[in-house]
């Protein structure tokens, strides 16, 4: 979409106006400074995500929109998962950690900050996988999504 | 040269050929005023209320189909346009609004007479600009008046900080505009058009319904062509008087909530459902569950996003309802398939058994003044031939029941978002572009009051409008739910302690007539058509209880209407 002041706010505005679910968004500038590129998950009937796709075709600041689950594509979301990390837990985070492709990149005598990048779903896996009273603090970037290929949102 | 920003923004609207403007000044916009003071070619017309600046602007544009244009201040500028914005939002009218902002520099520090504009109006325009440079703003003005008169039409709020209508900058006005993010489709895809075709003449019981984007597109005399090649029955939304003769024996009258009994039970029981420029409204489909059960659908709307938004349809075909319409014409003309003669016949039949529930007969022997008798006398003494805008209510219906329009872009009315108060003020805007034409704002004692003040500007610019007032003495259409749902429970819809409006009318400069005698109703409004000049006030003291029918309640489907 084009890269203006308000652009992101006629996206959150549309989806709480017309009652759409927003399970995540991350927006940032693209290769052309003129443009961002957003990546919206939500959910909902075939009906609603055709209107969802058709009212966000509508917003004039849109230039582009393709919907990624249509068709072979690659999810990728960051978090960073803060634990409290003492005694035999310091170990067992460690081998979690390495299961799971992450990597700890911030440690003190009682906790581990864990950075791991992965889809959405691997994500939550890994959670779950850590006792819940365990967790100080998570924090999540939202998904970013890309087709798979040489297919992009230019052609 | 260069020029200031207001002077920019004046020669911008020149360019686009806008010659009256709807405003109210501030602080904000006070180089602007200065600009516009400076030169002949665009009238300024002084509202009395920001709110009537955007109906005025709304009307002009319903009554041309070119963009309106309004001026207001920042702040309570703004906020008091808002309602007029999501008026000619909800029915998707052109229009052009420039609201001032404080300095830029000021912006987001809760500066005098500050708001978030363009916060503000997000959810009710098509679009919306801040402008920050000057060397922006030429560009910014040709985007907007492209946006609003392209594709589905729509509200284009421009806010114009302070400091940027005094800076200065060189004037170019682009000659085109481009927008990579920005295309309306126009076209509508030849496959589908085959296919609604071919399924149009396989109908036995077929129906036109068409709505406010056949009035918009212009596509008028198209969809009266290909209704009277094919002989098919048609019913227009609300929106959509106009769009076809009410005169013709092919049309059924309106339909929905209070439209004929012969077009809701020729919608619910028809095979074949052609919807043109129309949008599935709750108040046209009644339960959605019930609406039209045996019908495949066709339907041709420029907004991707209203076709299968409410009903799912079976040839869905985006592009200019004028454009597919005349490619309809052309392939049934070099078709040789013509329609089922037989079924259509059986069908006409079944329609003018329908038709014989006369379902728009009234009480005419009751001594009371009746508001459908008004309507039918408006009717006849401006020979069908008027400017009809109407607030909200109970005479909104009437209007739309009785006065038959045989041409699009005289009926004016806030459909969508149902706004009281919008008749007067969009009268001025019909007059101030019509100014030879009659026009009259019909309207109830509770809307007129929502923008009486007006009364002050038609003095002003010496508008003739004819106010044809219902006076029920009631909020007539909340009296009518409450009788039907609430047990007769009237809570805060009795109108006490109303001005008398003869009076009334007579201090701001006005003619004002009283009529509660059903006798003198065809002699005043003889009377009141003849004061070529001047505005006339007519307080029509009307039947307190009477209701608007046919009627479907909610949850009620279109086969199940209350007649009278």
């Amino acid at each position: 979409m084009e890269n203006e002041t308000g652009a992101l706010s006629r996206v959150a505005g549309l989806f709480s106006a017309r009652g759409y679910n927003i399970e995540s968004l991350t927006v940032a500038p693209t290769e052309d400074p003129s443009l961002s590129r957003m990546t919206v998950v939500t959910s909902g009937s075939e009906e609603i995500i055709e209107q969802i796709t058709k009212q966000l075709n509508k917003l004039i600041d849109v230039v582009k929109l393709v919907n990624l689950s249509e068709d072979e594509h690659i999810e990728r979301e960051m978090a960073l998962i803060k634990v409290k990390a003492v005694g035999e837990a310091r170990e067992e985070y460690k081998r979690l950690a390495d299961i799971f492709n992450g990597r700890i990149i911030d440690v003190t005598e009682a906790s581990y900050t864990i950075e791991l990048t992965d889809s959405g779903d691997k994500i939550v896996e890994f959670i779950a996988a850590i006792n819940a009273d365990q967790i100080i603090e998570i924090v999540r970037s939202g998904v970013s999504g890309i087709a798979r290929g040489e297919k992009s949102l230019h052609a | 040269m260069e020029l200031t920003g207001a002077e920019i923004l004046v020669r911008s609207l020149k360019e686009e050929g806008v010659k009256h403007l709807f405003g109210y000044p501030g602080g904000a916009v006070l180089h602007i005023y200065d600009a516009l003071y400076q030169q002949e070619d665009i009238k300024h017309v002084l509202v009395r209320h920001e709110q009537a600046a955007t109906h005025a602007a709304d009307g002009y544009a319903r009554s041309t189909g070119k963009a309106g244009v309004a001026l207001v201040t920042s702040g309570p500028g703004a906020t008091n346009a808002v309602t007029g914005i999501a008026t000619a939002f909800m029915d998707s009218i052109p229009m052009v609004v420039i609201t001032g902002q404080v300095f830029t520099n000021m912006i987001g520090n809760d500066a005098f007479q500050e708001v978030d504009s363009i916060g503000i109006t997000r959810p009710c325009v098509k679009h919306n600009f801040l402008v920050k440079d000057v060397a922006d703003l030429a560009e910014t003005i040709k985007k907007a008046f492209y946006i609003a008169t392209t594709g589905r039409p729509g509200p284009v709020v421009i806010d114009l900080p302070k400091d940027v209508t005094a800076a200065k900058a060189e004037f170019n006005y682009p000659k085109e505009i481009s927008m990579r993010s920005y295309s309306p489709v126009v076209e509508g895809h030849m496959g589908q058009i085959k296919r609604a075709v071919t399924m149009m003449l396989s109908a036995q019981r077929p129906i036109f319904y068409t709505g406010g984007g056949v009035v918009l597109g212009r596509g008028a005399a198209e969809l009266t062509e290909l209704v009277q090649q094919l002989n098919y029955p048609v019913t227009n939304t609300l929106m959509g008087l106009g769009a076809y003769p009410a005169t013709d024996k092919q049309f059924l009258g309106m339909l929905g909530m209070h439209g004929t009994y012969e077009a809701n039970m020729t919608m619910h029981h028809c095979d074949v459902l052609i919807a043109i420029g129309a949008r599935f409204d709750d108040r046209v489909t009644g339960n959605i569950e019930k609406f039209c059960p045996h019908a495949k659908i066709i339907h041709v709307d420029i907004d991707p996003s209203s076709i299968s938004k409410n009903v799912k349809v079976d040839v869905p075909i985006v592009g200019s309802v004028t454009n597919v319409l005349q490619e309809m014409i052309a392939m049934l003309k070099e078709g040789d398939k013509k329609p089922d003669e037989q079924a259509l016949g059986e069908w006409w039949k079944q329609i003018t058994e329908w038709r014989g529930a006369d379902c728009l007969k009234y009480d005419t022997e009751s001594g009371k003044v009746k508001p459908q008798q008004v309507v039918e006398a408006l009717y006849r003494e401006t020979n069908g031939d008027a400017y009809v805008t109407s607030d909200v209510g109970q005479h909104q219906m009437w209007a739309a029941q009785y006065y038959k329009f045989d041409k699009p872009y005289r009926w004016i009315n806030s459909g969508g978002l149902g706004t009281m108060g919008f008749g007067l003020p969009a009268a001025m805007g019909v007059q101030f572009a019509h100014p030879d034409a009659t026009v009259a704002c019909v309207t109830g004692e509770g809307s007129i009051q929502m923008c009486i003040q007006e009364l002050s500007t038609c003095l002003q610019y010496g508008l003739p409008i004819k106010i044809v007032a219902l006076n029920n003495r009631y909020l007539g259409m909340v009296r009518q739910w409450q009788e039907f749902f609430y047990d007769g429970r009237y809570a805060m819809s009795y109108m006490d302690a109303l001005p008398d409006f003869v009076k009334l009318a007579e201090s701001y400069g006005h003619v004002g007539m009283r009529i509660d005698n059903p006798a003198d109703v065809d002699g005043a409004m003889e009377e009141a058509m003849k004061l070529k000049d001047r505005l006339v006030f007519m307080d029509f003291v009307t039947d307190s209880e009477e209701n608007v029918y046919p009627m479907i309640p909610a949850g009620a489907g279109l086969n199940e209407m209350i007649l009278v």
